[in-house]
């Protein structure tokens, strides 16, 4: 069957792949891109942890159909560091033991870049209706939600 | 296995290519379709989709509203002149989910999911769709009557009146998982007050059948009635009645029908759940 080519913004980077017809953005992002941060959890939507954002906006990318991206911009969280400094997230996760397997943690940190792109000052009950469709069986939460709290109440920029 | 991909530049187009083909689906945000396909569903062999985004649009004309099938439950939650829907959209999955679902897909989905649906036969809403006959409107209870029968038929999108006061229409979902989980039940009820007394009741469930289904027994029993205690008894007692709820994850048919009047009474009272 022929392959369709997918141009899109990934991480501030174009690429462009081929993808065969019913393909996943998380499959294109993993397999074609090389981008291996989203992951593959439920294949369903149901645990987040494929979550990316499409033009800033936070999406399953398991049940995103790839060519329905075409000229969009993909954001995972494989681009949140700078070079070698981590995203402020990033660092309030690790300092809030907020990963334990890590498997949850590069969705939960795209939900939580979505919230605070748009409410740098989220309250409680707004962190944890950010991250409700993101599973985490290590945690219990609380860690995560503190640590995106905290990040937010160091008042940085999120660009 | 690899599927074909079909991007159509009409609905018509779209439409015809969904009767040509038994194994064509619509997609629209993917959260049902999409799961089907990373399952290997060898149902499906073509997924049809429109190029543009002409069914994404939100018109508010006067107190008419008209929503595209492919209207995302995000934008609804971003759009201030739906606010009486926005308790519906956000007990609806995480901001992912609502990111990608739309309404025309809601009205597709299965028990325990479909809450907007529910929300939209309270509202009386008609459906607006296309077949190889051409485009018709029809009315949402039809519509998911012959739904799974209506191979080649596509909902472009959905028209209702907005409720006549914001304490007209209420909804309430419950959930075993907070914050939110699917379904035990989602019940949604216009009720307008006048002089004391609600007329025009219009009373919806999702999760009580196959789709979302009207509750015309707890109808008729409110209509006229005033919402206290006396008032609903008889609707409270009759809420179970019509209804074929499923056994699932979530709760039994039995839990479903013994607690749908525990929590219309709650909802008609506009007591906590």
């Amino acid at each position: 069957m022929a392959k369709t080519a997918l141009q899109f913004t990934h991480n501030g980077r174009d690429v462009a792949v081929f993808v065969d017809g019913g393909t996943s953005l998380l499959t294109a992002l993993r397999e074609l891109v090389g981008d291996h941060s989203p992951k593959f959890g439920c294949g369903q939507g149901g645990c987040g942890a494929c979550t990316v954002l499409i033009d800033g906006d936070p999406v399953l990318s398991c049940v995103t159909l790839a060519e329905s991206v075409a000229g969009k911009s993909i954001a995972t969280a494989d681009g949140l560091k700078n070079g070698p400094e981590l995203h402020p997230l990033q660092t309030a996760f690790m300092e809030s033991f907020a990963a334990q397997c890590g498997y949850c943690t590069p969705g939960m940190l795209m939900a939580a870049k979505a919230l605070l792109d748009r409410n740098p000052t989220p309250s409680r009950v707004e962190v944890v209706e950010a991250i409700s469709g993101n599973i985490c069986r290590c945690t219990g939460y609380e860690p995560i939600i503190n640590a995106i709290l905290a990040a937010a109440g160091h008042g940085l920029r999120w660009a | 296995m690899p599927v074909t991909v079909k991007t159509c530049a009409t609905p018509a187009e779209a439409a015809a290519a969904l009767s040509s083909d038994r194994g064509a689906r619509y997609i629209a945000g993917g959260t049902l379709v999409m799961r089907a396909v990373n399952e290997g569903d060898v149902g499906i062999t073509t997924l049809v989709r429109l190029a543009d985004r002409a069914l994404a649009q939100i018109r508010v004309s006067g107190a008419r509203v008209s929503l595209g099938a492919e209207v995302t439950l995000l934008a609804i939650l971003r759009e201030r002149e739906l606010s009486y829907l926005h308790p519906v959209v956000r007990s609806i999955g995480g901001p992912a989910v609502r990111t990608m679902g739309t309404v025309g897909g809601n009205l597709f989905a299965a028990p325990p999911f479909g809450d907007l649906t529910a929300a939209l036969l309270a509202l009386d809403a008609m459906v607006s769709v296309q077949s190889g006959y051409g485009a018709r409107d029809m009315a949402l209870e039809e519509f998911l009557a012959g739904r799974d029968r209506a191979a080649g038929t596509l909902a472009l999108g959905v028209s209702f009146e907005r409720p006549a006061s914001p304490d007209a229409f209420r909804y309430r979902k419950i959930a075993r998982v907070k914050p939110k989980g699917a379904s035990v039940v989602s019940i949604a009820a216009h009720v307008p007050n006048m002089g004391g007394r609600v007329s025009n009741v219009r009373i919806a469930y999702g999760g009580m059948a196959a789709t979302a289904i009207r509750a015309k027994a707890a109808e008729r029993a409110l209509e006229g009635r005033a919402l206290d205690e006396a008032g609903i008894a008889a609707a409270v007692a009759a809420a179970a009645e019509g209804t074929s709820p499923a056994t699932d994850a979530i709760a039994s048919a039995w839990y479903r029908r013994e607690v749908v009047g525990v929590h219309l009474r709650r909802l008609l009272l506009g007591l906590e759940a």
